[in-house]
């Protein structure tokens, strides 16, 4: 079998990845794919612990699951909001957004 | 190759295609159209190999192809997925592989490809036509080729691979996957001219409407699920799980478990298949160009739903003895006739050339639900595979036609002439004669004409089948669907191909490339030879010369023998009647139409053609039944529930706040700080507040950099401190 820390590495590498396009994308849609691009590395890593330390319960792809739910209706706000600053500022360059400020 | 790897590569070809032409060639017209058409004729060839297999195999039925994986783990069990191929889904494969090939390589013609760029072409938009000059200096307008032609080949590619995933799944779960692929094909390419505000509302209304029936498949599915632990056609099909299921009763409308199941499993059918009271997508999907319209909303997709249907018929029929129908065949029974007699009604008073084939579509869906319904599920799979031959065929032929009229739309520029409106044609038969003649002979399928057309075979087989059984209330109401069947064709066949042309565009219409035309042939081809594989045994005169093949093959589908009848001629001579009855007076009501005259049905028929003229105002209805409320619902929510009672508490919480802000300052600020201390301590706020504001630039992701920064900080510290 492979060692669990295989899959915890691929899982880090899939956070950090999506953490970076988080951090570094500046189009609105991307930042929302690095966000996704998390969320699937916690569901690896919930898979993984599932599969190595109780695999007769189906508990770990329960949680995956439900991520996957969730994951899907923040997508669909997020991408809602997204429009909708688009129509009123004509842009998704998170840079742009900067009307919170002082 | 073994012809299990075979049956799991078939889906593969299109998928590559689509993510080949969405990846890479998307640029390339040209490249496009080749890796999509070739895709296609390799899983054509695939299936066909599968096909020619599995007739050489003795006993086929009890000895189908079937190969399985473990896929999913849940637990202590596992969800198999897996392919099979019995007689059934070898029938289906055969009709789908030819149709989904011709489909592709019309495509290639219909999108006008090696014509010039457009003038003005736009994404989003059907071509308008380009402007030529010949070598003596002669503009001309000639059609333009489609601007999304490459996204055109990916997304039927993807649809063709959920078509082939559909047909060779042995399980209801990737059969559901297949399902789903299809569904959403359907809505892209629907809504393929997304710059139209009709072809997004048609779109976004199959997407919604089918989703309605999915949703309690979804519930079939997981009712099956929980009780039998499988979804593998081998385990829930069985004897001894279907005679568990049947003996359970859910006490609800007198169904047991395997008929709740059934039927919840049919209303995802009903919505895909879009049979009453979920047939509304179908005519505004017709907003899509005519491939789409063919393959999707015609010949594969929309057979899903009966596929489907007849797949879960050991599910509806269990605890049938052979005579009365279990409720859940009786529900299906009725919707399926139904629906045949109720969309035939409607096609007799639609001038848009593909409006009439859409209605038609559901009423032939209909035919093959209530043949289903009654227990003849052999004659619904040879009205099904019978039916996409020649519907595939109507639907190309119709594209030909309306591609011939744009030509002629072009020719004399008036564009505000509707080139789908069959009141604007007539005379078509001089100008493209190869679409005329197949689609006579698509027409006379689709109307039973006798002895030689496919659709006479099976439409006749349902008919015995029905009155052999005593269901003499479907033997009628199909009857009579079949007579207003052949009397919409004739008048569709003479308002568009005969007498006199109505107007100077279809006078200038033209013959459409070989492209188009290769699959009107080989369309026609099928729609006639077909029906010659089942005619039954016991038919006077050519019985002798007919094996029947088709019943054998198929029959041997389910285990247990089918029920077999005696020869009637009451049934056949209806079919007869009906069908060259609808003919005949379909021709001599539509043989004189004259430009701008008054439809001779409105005459006769009053103020209900108007009724059947609006589709008996189910969309009407619909609108303010769910789409109004629901509109209504969420502005209510919006202006109420959110402007209001949300927005209210927020503000006041902020008046709240200001109001405390003002006790303290009349009370407390002005007397006490400002008499004792002086403006000392504001003045140091304010330097430190003039420092401290650049830190909220009001860019979220410096934000989200300090906060990961800080997180960083409290965990090598908390690691430090407290773990080591």
């Amino acid at each position: 079998m492979i060692p669990i820390s295989w899959y915890l590495v691929l899982a880090a590498a899939l956070f950090s990845i999506g953490l970076f396009g988080v951090l570094a994308r500046k189009n609105a849609v991307a930042i929302l794919l690095g966000i996704e691009l998390m969320l699937n590395a916690v569901n690896i890593n919930l898979v993984t612990f599932w599969r190595y330390n109780a695999p007769a319960e189906v508990t770990g792809q329960v949680f995956a699951i439900i991520v996957f739910a969730v994951a899907a209706a923040e997508v669909a706000v997020g991408l809602a909001l997204i429009i909708s600053i688009y129509r009123n500022r004509k842009t998704i360059v998170a840079d742009d957004l900067d009307m919170m400020k002082w | 190759m073994a012809t299990e790897t075979l049956i799991w590569l078939l889906p593969l070809p299109p998928l590559l295609a689509f993510f080949i032409i969405v990846l890479f060639t998307n640029k390339n017209k040209k490249l496009s159209h080749i890796v999509g058409v070739s895709a296609a004729a390799l899983s054509w060839a695939g299936a066909m190999v599968i096909f020619f297999r599995s007739l050489g195999v003795e006993h086929f039925g009890e000895h189908p192809f079937t190969d399985s994986v473990k896929w999913l783990p849940l637990g202590n069990s596992w969800l198999e997925i897996g392919v099979r191929i019995d007689p059934l889904s070898a029938a289906v494969l055969f009709f789908v592989g030819i149709t989904i090939f011709m489909i592709f390589l019309y495509s290639v013609g219909y999108h006008n490809f090696g014509q010039p760029k457009g003038d003005h072409d736009k994404f989003g938009l059907p071509p308008h036509g380009a402007t030529v000059e010949d070598e003596n200096g002669h503009k001309h307008v000639v059609p333009s080729v489609e601007p999304m032609y490459s996204r055109f080949f990916a997304f039927i590619g993807l649809f063709a691979a959920g078509m082939y995933t559909l047909v060779i799944s042995d399980n209801l779960l990737t059969l559901f996957v297949g399902w789903e692929i299809m569904g959403l094909c359907s809505y892209l390419l629907i809504g393929f001219w997304f710059a139209k505000k009709s072809a997004r509302n048609a779109g976004i209304k199959a997407f919604i409407t089918t989703r309605i029936g999915d949703v309690f498949m979804l519930l079939g599915l997981a009712f099956l699920y929980s009780t039998t632990g499988s979804l593998q056609y081998e385990v829930i099909f069985s004897e001894e799980m279907i005679h568990a299921l049947a003996s359970v009763d859910v006490g609800f409308l007198g169904l047991s478990a395997a008929g709740a199941i059934g039927v919840l499993l049919f209303i995802g059918a009903v919505g895909k298949s879009a049979q009453w009271p979920l047939h509304v997508w179908l005519p505004d999907a017709m907003e899509g160009p005519t491939p789409v319209s063919a393959m999707i909303h015609a010949a594969t997709m929309v057979s899903a739903g009966v596929y489907m249907t007849i797949r879960i018929f050991p599910l509806l029929s269990a605890g049938w003895d052979g005579h009365t129908l279990t409720p859940a065949m009786s529900m299906v029974a009725f919707i399926g006739a139904f629906t045949a007699l109720f969309a035939a009604t409607i096609a007799i008073a639609q001038n848009d050339v593909k409006g009439v084939l859409a209605y038609s579509t559901i009423s032939q869906l209909g035919y093959m639900m209530a043949a289903i319904g009654i227990g003849a599920y052999v004659a619904a799979v040879f009205h099904l595979v019978t039916h996409a031959f020649f519907k595939a065929l109507l639907f190309l032929g119709s594209g030909s036609v309306i591609h011939g009229m744009e030509h002629g739309v072009l020719h004399t520029g008036n564009h505000d002439l509707d080139p789908q409106d069959m009141r604007n044609m007539g005379g078509l038969y001089k100008k493209m004669p190869v679409t005329f003649w197949t689609f006579l002979i698509g027409g006379f399928a689709l109307s039973g004409f006798p002895l030689v057309t496919a659709g006479f075979w099976s439409k006749d087989e349902i008919f015995a089948d029905a009155f052999a059984h005593g269901h003499l209330t479907v033997f009628i109401t199909l009857a009579l669907a079949a007579f207003l069947t052949a009397f919409y064709t004739m008048r569709q066949i003479t308002m568009t191909f005969l007498g006199e042309a109505r107007t100077p565009e279809a006078e200038h219409a033209h013959e459409t490339p070989w492209t188009m035309t290769t699959p009107l042939v080989v369309l026609a081809f099928f729609a006639v030879t077909y029906g010659w594989l089942g005619i039954p045994e016991e038919f006077p005169g050519l019985g002798a010369l007919s094996s029947n093949w088709f019943h054998h093959f198929v029959g041997h589908t389910l285990e247990h023998p089918l029920p077999t009848f005696e020869f009637s001629w009451i049934p056949l001579i209806t079919s007869f009647t009906v069908s060259l009855g609808g003919l005949g007076i379909g021709y001599l009501t539509y043989r004189n139409y004259k430009a701008g005259a008054v439809d001779p049905m409105k005459k006769l028929l009053g103020p209900v053609y108007h009724f059947i003229e609006n589709k008996y105002y189910f969309d009407e209805a619909y609108n303010y039944l769910f789409v109004k409320p629901a509109i209504w619902i969420s502005e209510v929510f919006t202006n109420k529930m959110d402007q209001g009672v949300i927005d209210g508490i927020l503000h006041s919480f902020g008046k709240a706040a200001f109001a405390i802000g003002t006790v303290i300052r009349e009370k407390f600020d002005k007397p006490v700080i400002n008499e004792f201390i002086g403006d000392g301590t504001a003045e140091v706020v304010q330097i430190f507040g003039r420092k401290l504001r650049k830190v909220q630039t009001g860019r979220i992701q410096e934000y989200m950099l300090s906060a990961v920064g800080v997180l960083l900080i409290i965990f090598v510290a908390l690691y430090y401190l407290v773990l080591a």
